[in-house]
């Protein structure tokens, strides 16, 4: 027993320096005081302060938070509404299309989804004058995938709900809508903020379909990351890489919590 | 017991003035090519305790969830206290349900599950606080209102969704296997506690229940379902010494089952010829039925007399070897094969804590009835 159990404490540690150490090196690095990036000079946060006087990376991550925040909350929407047909329409004419449809941007290459919607935009473009490329594409593109990911969580929830519940609560005297409010709703929250949150931290890394769908003047962070890294890494990346890895841990962390807190039962 | 102060007539089934409260006429339901309740009528009557008793698949939830509104009726029609319950939506009507989950909210408190019925009727926010403690007592919960759902044992759900359907008082409570969640230790006492709620609220309840047992014992009367149809209604005591057909015989307790013929058929007696049972049974009653037809003779295990000795006078006697016995503290269940082959179950109570004389395996025991103790079934 002790022989195994140690070997399983070894595979873990070596997995868990598999995944982490690049990152761990990355914020190590961000704080070095060497304008080298691969020879350390000593700690310093100059990084950051130089980092948080660039207003084209500081503008770049306002536009990326700004088309997360919209583009998740869309998705939310229209996840959630494809969830309740899929889960709760029964057979319908359809619907194994719409299950493919539903799910096709979570296994299709980013690349074919960006052209695709690039190609769809052009010709919007053309025949309505709507949307220019920019910030609304980006969003569109966004949502899109978001929803898909949002529809497969929230439908997995829905799945496990005890339908009596909802008709325990109209036999009580309530109406379809307030038992939507009153009792599905919070129940299928945690999936919610789940599903939002994915699609928020989706938005935010999404680097492929975005550079499809976009149009000048309107870089996104990873967009503006990936420019300046090809023409050499600068430290003040790592800076802002590691406020990302940050920022993006805390989503999954609280994501997580989320679904665990209503899982687990109390007592 | 408090059933007799409510009046000189307490089975008002027997009465044929009696209005019924609940009245089902021809009801059927389809569920496409299949029908799940098939032209049913039934009347239940104010403060009854009616059980639904059947297997599953049987069409008793069907039924119920058509009492509640879940479901409409493909035909027939459903009338609560002389009103029309036609089109009527399950939030209108004037029945509650507990569901077989309990279906309790899962993010709201024992307090805030009971009080949701109260607040969708808008009624003030200290008759609902009155309200809701009142009923907290009455299932024994008042320490438990701030509690989730989740931090309660199986008991205390099965008493808060009790709570929460009956705090609204409606006239007629709907329960879907009340108590089939619950271990048998703690069922046995619910069953008590159900009665005596239903009795002290006067509340008329309809139970869906595939318990046999539990149907015998909390109910005023059981309408025996069996492919969508009722097969039979009556009191616990009618329904179990007088089964109208094999299939009610069977379905309640255990039952020997012996066919054979008629072959004389008098008005205070029948005799059937059973070779199962290598003799002519006789039955001190009459029968409805052709001269020479092939009928069933049903008789209860614990009807039937066994001894190692032959009784001096017996109507109906039979002899066969013991052999299985099953002891269950308060009685032994013993297996006869009679000299024909046929098995026949006998239960005998266990009256002295060490029977030397009791039968045991291999014994040849005489069996034995008298005219009264069976039924005679042709359907």
């Amino acid at each position: 027993m002790q022989r195994k159990s140690r070997l399983v404490l070894i595979a873990a540690i070596l997995g868990f320096i598999f995944l982490y150490a690049p990152m761990v090196s990355l914020v190590i690095f961000s704080f070095n005081k060497s304008k080298l990036v691969t020879v350390w000079g000593g700690f310093s946060t100059k990084w950051y302060g130089e980092l948080f006087q660039n207003a084209q990376i500081l503008n770049a991550a306002g536009l990326s938070l700004r088309i997360a925040v919209i583009s998740a909350s869309l998705a939310l929407v229209i996840g959630t509404i494809a969830a309740f047909v899929l889960v709760r329409f029964g057979r319908f004419r359809g619907r194994n299309l719409l299950t493919g449809m539903i799910t096709s941007p979570l296994v299709m290459p980013d690349v074919i989804i960006g052209l695709s919607l690039l190609l769809m935009f052009v010709a919007m473009q053309n025949l309505i004058g709507w949307p220019n490329r920019g910030m609304t594409t980006i969003i569109i593109a966004h949502a899109t995938f978001g929803a898909a990911y949002v529809a497969v969580v929230v439908q997995s929830r829905l799945r496990d709900m005890d339908l009596s519940v909802e008709e325990a609560a109209a036999d009580l005297g309530a109406g379809a809508v307030r038992v939507f409010f009153d009792i599905t709703l919070p129940i299928i929250s945690p999936a919610l903020i789940s599903g939002w949150l994915l699609s928020f931290t989706l938005s935010m890394d999404d680097l492929v379909i975005t550079s499809f769908v976009s149009g000048p003047g309107s870089s996104t962070l990873p967009m503006v990351i990936f420019s300046k890294v090809r023409l050499g890494v600068s430290p003040d990346i790592n800076a802002l890489a590691t406020i990302i890895i940050l920022i993006v841990s805390v989503g999954v962390i609280g994501a997580a919590l989320a679904m665990r807190k209503k899982d687990m039962p109390h007592g | 017991m408090s059933q007799q102060e409510n009046g000189p007539v307490m089975r008002p089934w027997l009465d044929p003035d009696a209005v019924p409260f609940i009245r089902i006429r021809n009801i059927t339901k389809k569920f496409g090519a299949f029908t799940a309740v098939n032209n049913v009528t039934l009347d239940i009557y104010h403060n009854e305790l009616f059980c639904l008793l059947g297997g599953s698949g049987c069409g008793k939830s069907t039924l119920l969830r058509m009492l509640s509104g879940f479901e409409q009726p493909t035909d027939g029609s459903i009338e609560i206290d002389g009103q029309d319950m036609a089109g009527m939506s399950p939030c209108d009507r004037p029945t509650n349900m507990m569901f077989q989950s309990y279906a309790l909210f899962p993010h709201m408190s024992v307090e805030k599950n009971i009080a949701y019925g109260l607040k969708r009727d808008r009624l003030p926010r200290g008759e609902i606080a009155d309200r809701v403690a009142e009923i907290l007592k009455l299932v024994q919960l008042e320490e438990y209102g701030t509690r989730k759902p989740a931090q309660l044992s199986g008991g205390q759900r099965q008493r808060v969704a009790l709570a929460r359907s009956l705090v609204k008082k409606p006239k007629v409570l709907l329960l879907d296997e009340p108590l089939g969640a619950l271990d048998k230790k703690l069922r046995e006492e619910t069953q008590f506690e159900l009665v005596n709620i239903q009795e002290t609220l006067g509340v008329t309840f309809i139970v869906v229940t595939h318990d046999q047992e539990e149907a015998m014992s909390i109910s005023t009367r059981i309408g025996v379902m069996d492919q969508g149809k009722i097969i039979q209604v009556g009191e616990p005591r009618e329904i179990y010494e007088f089964p109208q057909s094999r299939f009610v015989a069977d379905f309640i307790g255990s039952v020997n089952m012996f066919e054979g013929q008629v072959i004389k058929d008098t008005q205070s007696k029948v005799v059937i010829h059973c070779p199962d049972a290598q003799m002519d049974i006789e039955v001190s009653h009459g029968v409805s039925c052709a001269s020479a037809q092939k009928v069933a003779f049903a008789i209860r295990p614990e009807k039937i007399q066994m001894s190692r000795t032959k009784p001096k006078k017996a109507l109906n006697l039979t002899r066969g070897v013991v052999q299985e016995i099953a002891y269950l503290g308060n009685l032994s269940i013993y297996h006869v094969v009679l000299d024909s082959g046929k098995a026949v179950r006998v239960t005998r109570p266990n009256l002295e804590r060490a029977d030397e004389h009791a039968v045991t395996w291999e014994d040849r025991v005489y069996l034995y009835w008298d005219g009264t103790a069976g039924v005679v079934l042709n359907t």
